[in-house]
């Protein structure tokens, strides 16, 4: 850092390449979450299937000296609490919400226990592809080292977008989240297809947390997941349930959590703690605009339980 | 009969939970015997641990009423958490504040934690019933948002200088410390506990409010057809909630640290929903149950160390218990030995 001054141009530059960073993480929980809403259940777990992923795929990613290994395993860690959660919800009486709770507190309860012994050694970091070679600002250079799993998470939600919109299992999807009787009338056992959307969902929230472990902010420890998960959630409800604007939404979030941050690099350290509130009391006022005490949200699935 | 399946099904749960965690710790090569003999020596075992749960139990008490009471209008509220560490901050610079007035102090104290923490979950209560923002999302939102608000007052705003390593608010003078119960070395903060406990059970089961409140939680619809102020009462209740874990932020600061630290983001609000979930939102019933989580916290340390597990050992019991209870939820009526009725054909 060196070269120029580029003073208050620092906090926009930081914040578009902390948006980038910090939001690839969001990208996938919300992607996750808007395939299981799509069907017509809430996974509230997520945030402790985020925090398992980062530190699974920390470990293998340790043990094996891959990084991609350590996705791989996340991915897969987070499918078990997808298809633990999908399995308990599809018991009678049971109720979605308070499975998410309580596999919230088991997966973080859980990645703590095993994370332990991998608070000290350092893992291989995921590669990033430098976009901003063609400039000579460090700063807007750092911000453009884009990492690969932010370009899957952005192709991805195109590709769930066409998903629902033009294939056939894109369509089981919506069928069986907004109407069970419709679902059932037409063949389709909706628990089934429920609980491997949730599945697919966990396994992204896992590769979210492996994002957070193995790149961003790139260790592991217990302080990884600061409710990333549970905004994630809150997210998809604002991006009306579609895979594209959940990457928008994401980039948002990500910004407003690289405000603290990108303040700090240029020397704003009053209120330092206040700016980390920033993405929570952004979800939270994104949720009061855009609910209604008096309506259905439009764009909901019908048998969604947060918004009957 | 009824009753006894409302007591017989969570015990069945709680067992399960305990079973489960006790093959955890067989695949990990290590003894549940000796596991579960720990956990009663150190949380049940002598005077000395009982009066360490007991301590432990009052903050368990508060914030597992801040769950049990919105539950019965049908919503659930996780976040409090954040009314606990805002009502032990608000409680801490009041106490700090206005010094030398002996009992009232304490008193004060205890309505500055109360009524900050009303507010907070209050505030869920409200977004509920104006925007219609779902209260188990909202309320999460605001403990992160409270944790955030808290470092920010300790560490800068109402930071004693004189904290160095751990930034504190100004300590409490001694006589704004919660002295212990006649006869106990446990503090007040249990009395507190137990006493808003009971005053729940009466305010849900015995009065037209309460009676009100579960008509709201049963069918929000038939309660708006029979006229009544479902909003009034969704504000009302949550604010009640919201004191009581406001309080057991004030009991923490008062009782346990002196000051408003970081220490009060400890996880009692988390606990606290697991607690209100097995008594299944019944204020009498998580007297026992925060009692008996309280002695597994007690002896978190020295099981910890005996058997060299690391520190989220309680978390995964927690975890798996939870697990276990919502289970127990899909055998509600399905056996027959908790419905006479059916005994003749048997």
């Amino acid at each position: 850092m060196n070269g120029l001054d580029i003073g208050w141009w620092g906090v926009p530059i930081a914040i578009i390449g902390g948006a980038i960073r910090v939001s690839t993480p969001f990208i996938f929980v919300s992607l996750g979450e808007c395939l299981t809403e799509r069907s017509g259940r809430i996974n509230l777990g997520l945030e402790g299937t985020l925090v398992f992923g980062a530190m699974a795929g920390y470990a293998v990613a340790f043990h094996t000296g891959s990084p991609w290994a350590g996705v791989a395993a996340a991915a897969l860690a987070g499918m078990m609490f997808g298809l633990l959660h999908g399995w308990l919800c599809s018991l009678p009486k049971v109720n979605d919400i308070a499975v998410g709770i309580a596999l919230m507190l088991f997966g973080t309860g859980i990645a703590f226990f095993f994370g332990k012994p991998y608070i000290q050694p350092v893992a291989p970091d995921l590669p990033a592809i430098p976009l901003g070679w063609w400039t000579d600002i460090p700063q807007l250079e750092a911000a453009l080292r884009v990492n690969v799993l932010f370009v899957v998470g952005a192709i991805l939600a195109f590709a769930m977008a066409w998903m629902f919109k033009a294939t056939r299992i894109g369509l089981i999807v919506r069928v069986v989240g907004d109407s069970t009787d419709a679902a059932r009338a037409m063949g389709l056992d909706p628990n089934w297809v429920r609980l491997w959307s949730t599945a697919a969902g966990g396994a992204l929230a896992g590769i979210g947390g492996a994002y957070l472990s193995l790149y961003y902010p790139g260790s592991w420890n217990e302080g990884i997941s600061s409710g990333q998960g549970l905004m994630a959630v809150a997210l998809v409800i604002f991006a009306r349930w579609n895979p594209i604007n959940c990457l928008w939404a994401a980039l948002l979030f990500g910004g407003a959590g690289a405000l603290g941050p990108a303040l700090q690099s240029v020397g704003v350290s009053e209120g330092y703690y206040l700016f980390f509130a920033a993405p929570y009391v952004l979800t939270l006022g994104l949720l009061v605009a855009t609910s209604s005490p008096t309506q259905a949200i439009s764009g909901a699935p019908g048998e969604l339980s947060i918004t009957k | 009969m009824r009753r006894s399946e409302a007591v017989a099904l969570p015990l069945l749960a709680l067992i399960a939970g305990l079973a489960a965690f006790g093959v955890f710790l067989l695949l990990l090569g290590k003894s549940p015997i000796d596991f579960y003999g720990y956990v009663y020596q150190a949380g049940f075992g002598s005077a000395f641990s009982w009066e360490n749960t007991l301590s432990r139990a009052a903050p368990l008490l508060l914030a597992a009423l801040c769950v049990a009471i919105p539950a019965r209008l049908g919503l659930v509220v996780i976040g409090g958490e954040g009314a606990i560490v805002l009502g032990g901050v608000a409680a801490g610079v009041t106490g700090a504040s206005f010094p030398g007035l002996g009992l009232g102090g304490i008193a004060l104290m205890a309505v500055a934690g109360a009524l900050t923490g009303a507010l907070w979950i209050g505030a869920v209560g409200w977004m509920r019933v104006r925007r219609g923002v779902n209260e188990t999302i909202s309320s999460l939102l605001m403990a992160y948002i409270a944790i955030a608000l808290m470092n920010h007052f300790v560490e800068s705003v109402f930071r004693d200088p004189a904290s160095l390593n751990k930034p504190s608010t100004a300590p409490l003078e001694e006589a704004y410390r919660l002295a212990d119960m006649p006869g106990m070395a446990v503090h007040w903060g249990l009395g507190i506990g137990l006493v808003a406990c009971i005053v729940s059970y009466i305010v849900m089961e015995r009065t037209t409010w309460g009676f009100a409140a579960r008509i709201v939680g049963g069918n929000v619809r038939a309660a708006q057809i029979q006229g009544l102020p479902t909003g009034r009462l969704i504000l009302g209740f949550t604010a009640l909630a919201g004191s009581f874990a406001g309080l057991a932020g004030m009991v923490e600061v008062s009782a346990v640290h002196g000051s408003a630290n970081g220490s009060l983001a400890a996880g009692y609000g988390y606990t606290g929903i697991l607690i209100a979930f097995l008594a299944r939102h019944n204020a009498l019933a998580i007297i026992p149950v925060a009692v008996l989580l309280a002695g597994f916290e007690a002896s978190s340390g020295l099981v910890q160390r005996r058997l060299d597990l690391p520190d989220a050992t309680m978390l995964v019991l927690q975890g798996l218990v939870f697990v276990a209870i919502l289970v127990s939820e899909t055998l509600v009526g399905r056996f027959r030995l908790f419905k006479p009725e059916t005994w003749v054909r048997a």
